[in-house]
C-alpha cells in the first residue's frame, strides 16, 4: 500500500537555493519554521561565545582526540582501506544516477513485504505524517532510535505539539533530551557533555532519583550511568507500542531496512512494539543487498573505531508473529533532490552520517556542534546544511573551514568537501543582489592582478604601509576593519621597501 | 636547467627574501633562473573566497605569464595545489575549454620547491648550513593537495648545524586558511593559539615550513606574543650557508632582498 499525502502549497524556494549554472531546477528546499536546519546566529557569532567556554573545549578536545586515534588505528590495519573508500564513492555515484528509478524498486519491495511506504516532501510533510500514524494507533508516547533525519525535521516538537511523548532511547540522545540540550555531533549528540554534567543530568531529571526515599547514590563512572539510563530506558520499552527509527541504509533489491548502532536500544526499538515507522532521507539507498559489504566496512571503522558495530539489525516489511506487525516508510526529501540537482554539491549526498570529519575538523573540535546551528555540524554539515535549505539560510557555513582538508581524507566515501565549500562560497557570492564591499574589493583586485603593470602599482601602493609602522618591523596592532580581525591576534609585517620583482628586475638590470 | 620562477602574489609583495632565497638557491644548484615580469597571483584567494568569475582573469594573466617556461617552480604549496587543482576547473566553469588545456599543461610543468629538489633534481642535500634549532610545521595544502609528505624533512636533515626538532601534533593546521583568519578571526586564532603552543613546546628558534602565508600566521602570533621563536621559510633555511652566518644573523632569514 502506498499513500501520498494531500499537497499544501508548494514551499516557497529560499533565496539562494542551490542552482548550478544554467541548470537550475528550481527544486524546493527544507522549509522554514520547521526542523533544526538552520540556527539563529551566524556560525562566527555563534564559534566566539563557544570559544570561550572552556568546559566545552576541554570536553571536544579530549572526545574527538580520542576518537581521532582509535578511528586511526583500525582503519590502518584495513589493507584495501583506499580501494573500499573508491568502492564506496562509485556505489553512491551511480545510485544518485539512478535514484528516481531505485527508490521506486525499494517502495515496490517494502510493499510487497507488508510494509507501507510514504513520500514526504518536506519537514512538514514527514512531521504530518508520522503524527498522523502514531495517532492512529491511539498511543500517546514513541520510543526513538537515535536518528538524524527525525532531527533534521524537529519530529519530537511536532509529536509534543500533538500530545506524543517522544522517548530518545541512545544514551547520548537521552543524555540531550534530559537536559534539554541539542546534540552538537552526528553520531555523539551528548559530545559536549562529560561525565560529571552527564551525572548532573541524570540526578535531577531521572524519575529513578526523585522523591524522598530515592537512592541518589551514582558515582560519575561510565559504567554506573549506563546502568542508570538502562534503568529508565527498560521501562520505556516493555510499555512501548510505537517505535519510530531512521535507517542508515535502505536496500532497493530487496526492500530491507538496516540500522547498525552500538547500545542495543536500537534492536529493543525495532522489535519490541507493534509498530515501527521509519524516516529515511532518500539519499539512504543502496542498490543491492551485496552492496552492503562496503558500507558496514567503512562505517564503524570510521564512525566509532570499531571493527564492527555490536548491533547491526535488518529487516523487510513485517513477519507475522514476529516483531512489529506494522511498518511504515517515510521517505524524505526536505531539500535532498535540491541538492542533486547541483553537479558540484550532489557528492554531499554521499554521506553516511559516520562523523569522521567532525571529530579531524580543526574547527568543529574547537567550536562545538551548537555553533553550526543545525544538527549537521562540522565539515559535512557545512555543506549540507546551507545546500538543504538554500545557501542564503546558512550562508556563514561555507566558510566555517580553513579548507585545511583533513575532512576529505577522513570521509569514508571521499566526499570532497574542501571543493563543496569553495563551491558554495562562489554560489553566496554569485546569490547577491547588491554589491558588498568585499565584492568591491576583490573585483578591484581581479582586475589588478590580471594587468601586470596595474599590478605592480597595486604592489607599491601596499608597500606604503610600511609609512604607518613608522620604522617599527611591524604594523600597529590597532588597523581598521576588516585588517582588524587580523591585527587583533597576530602581527603584520611591515612592507619592504622593494617587492621581490622590483629587486629581481633591479639587480638584472631591467 | 632554465628555471621559471613563480614569487606568488604575497611573497613578492611582503616577503620578498623568500622568492629571492629560491632564486638563490636554484642558482647555486647550477640552474639558471628566470622571473617572468607578467606574473601576478595564482587566483586561489579569489576562489577560495568564492570570487570563482573574477579568479577567471588572474588565471588567465598566470598561463599568459608562464607560457613559454619549461619548468615553473614556487616556494608555496597551497599556490602550487592551486594551480593543480583549481586553475583548469575555474577556467573550464567559465566556459575557457582552450585556456583550461593550457592551464593543465602549465600545472603539468609547476612544481613546489621542495618536490622539485627531491623529485625533479634528485637533491637532499642542497649544501646548506644553519646553525639553529628548528622545527617544521607541514601546511595544509602541501601535505594533503600535494602530498609533499617527507620531502622538506629529508631537505632539513640534510642541512649542516641544524638541529630538528619534531613538532608535536604537526599535521593540525594553524588557522590560517586565507579569508577565514579574516572571517572567523576568533576560530582562526584559537586554531593559532594551539599551534603556537605545540610549537613553543619544542623550544625552537625558528619554525619553518613551505608557505610564507601560514608562517606569515604563525608568525604574527608569535611576534604578538614577543615569543622568541621566528619563522622562516624553507627556502630560506635551504639558500643559507657559511657566509650567511654573522654574529648579527641568528635566526632572521638568511637572504635579504
Amino acid at each position: 500500500m502506498t499513500t501520498a499525502p494531500e499537497r499544501p502549497a508548494p514551499t516557497p524556494l529560499a533565496p539562494g537555493a542551490p542552482r548550478s549554472g544554467t541548470t537550475f531546477l528550481g527544486l524546493p528546499t527544507a522549509p522554514r519554521g520547521v526542523g533544526h536546519l538552520r540556527g539563529d546566529r551566524s556560525f562566527p557569532d555563534a564559534a566566539r561565545d563557544a570559544l570561550r567556554d572552556g568546559q566545552l573545549r576541554a570536553n571536544l578536545g579530549h572526545a574527538t582526540s580520542t576518537i581521532r586515534a582509535k578511528r586511526a588505528k583500525v582503519v590502518g590495519e584495513v589493507p584495501d582501506w583506499e580501494e573500499l573508500r573508491q568502492a564506496g564513492k562509485a556505489l553512491k555515484q551511480s545510485t544518485m544516477a539512478r535514484l528516481d528509478e531505485l527508490l521506486v524498486q525499494l517502495e515496490d519491495q517494502v510493499t510487497a513485504r507488508g510494509g507501507t511506504v510514504h513520500w514526504a516532501r518536506d519537514a512538514d510533510e514527514a512531521n504530518a505524517i508520522v503524527t498522523r500514524l502514531v495517532q492512529a494507533t491511539g498511543a500517546d508516547e514513541v520510543v526513538k532510535v537515535k536518528s538524524m533525519a527525525t532531527q533534521e525535521i524537529g519530529l519530537n516538537e511536532a509529536l509534543e505539539a500533538a500530545g506524543i511523548t517522544a522517548h530518545e532511547t541512545d544514551l547520548a540522545e537521552l543524555i540531550v533530551q534530559l537536559g534539554d540540550d541539542a546534540p552538537s555531533h552526528i553520531l555523539v549528540p551528548a559530545i559536549h557533555k562529560n561525565r560529571a554534567e552527564i551525572r548532573e543530568i541524570f540526578l535531577r531529571t531521572m524519575p529513578q532519583f526523585q522523591g524522598p526515599d530515592a537512592d541518589r547514590d551514582l558515582p560519575d563512572e561510565p559504567r554506573r550511568l549506563a546502568m542508570a539510563a538502562r534503568t529508565h530506558l527498560r521501562e520505556r520499552f516493555l510499555r512501548a507500542r510505537v517505535a519510530i527509527s531512521g535507517a542508515n541504509f535502505a536496500v532497493a533489491e530487496t526492500g530491507t531496512l538496516a540500522v547498525v548502532e552500538s547500545e542495543g536500544n536500537g534492536r529493543m526499538c525495532l522489535t519490541l512494539p507493534q509498530t515501527l515507522i521509519t524516516v529515511m532521507g532518500i539519499e539512504k539507498l543502496v542498490p543491492t543487498w551485496r552492496d552492503l559489504e562496503v558500507f558496514l566496512q567503512l562505517l564503524p571503522r570510521s564512525s566509532t573505531g570499531e571493527r564492527m558495530n555490536p548491533y547491526t539489525s535488518t529487516w523487510a516489511g513485517v513477519t507475522p508473529g514476529d516483531g512489529p506487525q506494522e511498518f511504515h516508510l517515510v521517505l524524505l526529501d526536505n531539500g535532498r533532490t535540491a541538492v542533486l540537482a547541483d553537479e558540484v554539491g550532489r557528492e554531499a549526498l554521499h554521506c553516511i552520517r559516520c562523523s569522521a570529519c567532525l571529530n579531524v575538523c580543526p574547527v568543529y573540535e574547537r567550536t562545538g556542534g551548537h555553533s553550526y546551528g543545525s544538527v549537521y555540524p562540522g565539515p559535512i554539515g557545512a555543506v549540507l546544511s546551507p545546500q538543504l535549505t538554500g545557501v542564503e539560510d546558512n550562508a556563514s557555513l561555507p566558510y566555517a573551514s580553513s579548507l585545511c582538508g583533513a575532512c576529505y581524507d577522513a570521509c569514508p566515501v571521499a566526499i570532497d568537501i574542501p571543493s563543496i565549500l569553495v563551491h558554495l562560497r562562489a554560489e553566496h557570492v554569485e546569490a547577491q543582489e547588491r554589491t558588498t564591499p568585499e565584492a568591491v574589493a576583490f573585483r578591484a583586485l581581479s582586475k589588478a592582478m590580471s594587468h601586470p603593470r596595474l599590478w605592480r602599482l597595486t604592489q607599491r601602493a601596499a608597500g606604503l604601509g610600511r609609512l604607518l609602522a613608522r620604522g617599527k618591523p611591524t604594523l600597529p596592532p590597532v588597523l581598521p576593519p576588516p585588517v582588524s580581525g587580523w591585527t587583533r591576534s597576530r602581527d603584520l609585517p611591515t612592507p619592504p621597501r622593494e617587492t621581490f620583482t622590483q629587486a629581481w628586475a633591479r639587480e638584472h638590470g631591467r | 636547467m632554465r628555471v621559471a620562477l613563480f614569487a606568488t602574489c604575497l611573497v613578492d609583495t611582503v616577503a620578498p627574501q623568500v622568492a629571492m632565497a629560491t632564486a638563490r638557491l636554484l642558482e647555486r644548484l647550477g640552474h639558471e633562473v628566470v622571473v617572468p615580469p607578467g606574473q601576478a597571483c595564482c587566483g586561489q584567494m579569489h576562489v577560495n573566497t568564492g570570487y570563482r568569475r573574477e579568479a577567471v582573469p588572474i588565471v588567465a594573466n598566470h598561463v599568459r605569464a608562464f607560457a613559454g617556461a619549461e619548468v615553473v617552480v614556487s616556494p608555496s604549496g597551497s599556490c602550487v595545489a592551486s594551480i593543480h587543482h583549481q586553475q583548469a576547473m575555474v577556467l573550464r566553469r567559465a566556459g575557457e575549454e582552450g585556456l583550461a588545456a593550457e592551464a593543465e599543461a602549465l600545472a603539468e610543468r609547476t612544481h613546489e620547491l621542495s618536490q622539485f629538489l627531491v623529485d625533479v633534481l634528485g637533491v637532499t642535500d642542497v649544501g646548506a648550513y644553519y646553525p639553529h634549532r628548528v622545527t617544521y610545521h607541514p601546511t595544509c595544502h602541501s601535505l594533503r593537495l600535494l602530498r609533499v609528505g617527507d620531502r622538506p624533512l629529508q631537505l632539513l636533515r640534510a642541512v649542516r648545524g641544524l638541529d630538528l626538532v619534531e613538532l608535536p601534533a604537526a599535521e593540525q593546521c594553524c588557522g590560517f586558511g586565507g579569508t577565514f583568519s579574516i572571517k572567523n578571526s576568533d576560530t582562526s586564532t584559537a586554531m593559532l593559539t594551539d599551534k603556537m603552543a605545540n610549537v613553543l613546546s619544542t623550544h625552537a628558534e625558528v619554525c619553518t615550513a613551505g608557505d610564507a602565508s601560514c608562517l606569515m600566521h604563525i608568525g604574527g602570533g608569535l611576534s604578538r606574543l614577543r615569543s622568541g621563536t621566528r619563522t622562516v621559510h624553507l627556502a630560506e633555511i635551504l639558500a643559507s650557508t657559511e657566509d650567511a652566518v654573522s654574529p648579527q644573523q641568528t635566526t632572521r632569514p638568511a637572504v635579504s632582498a
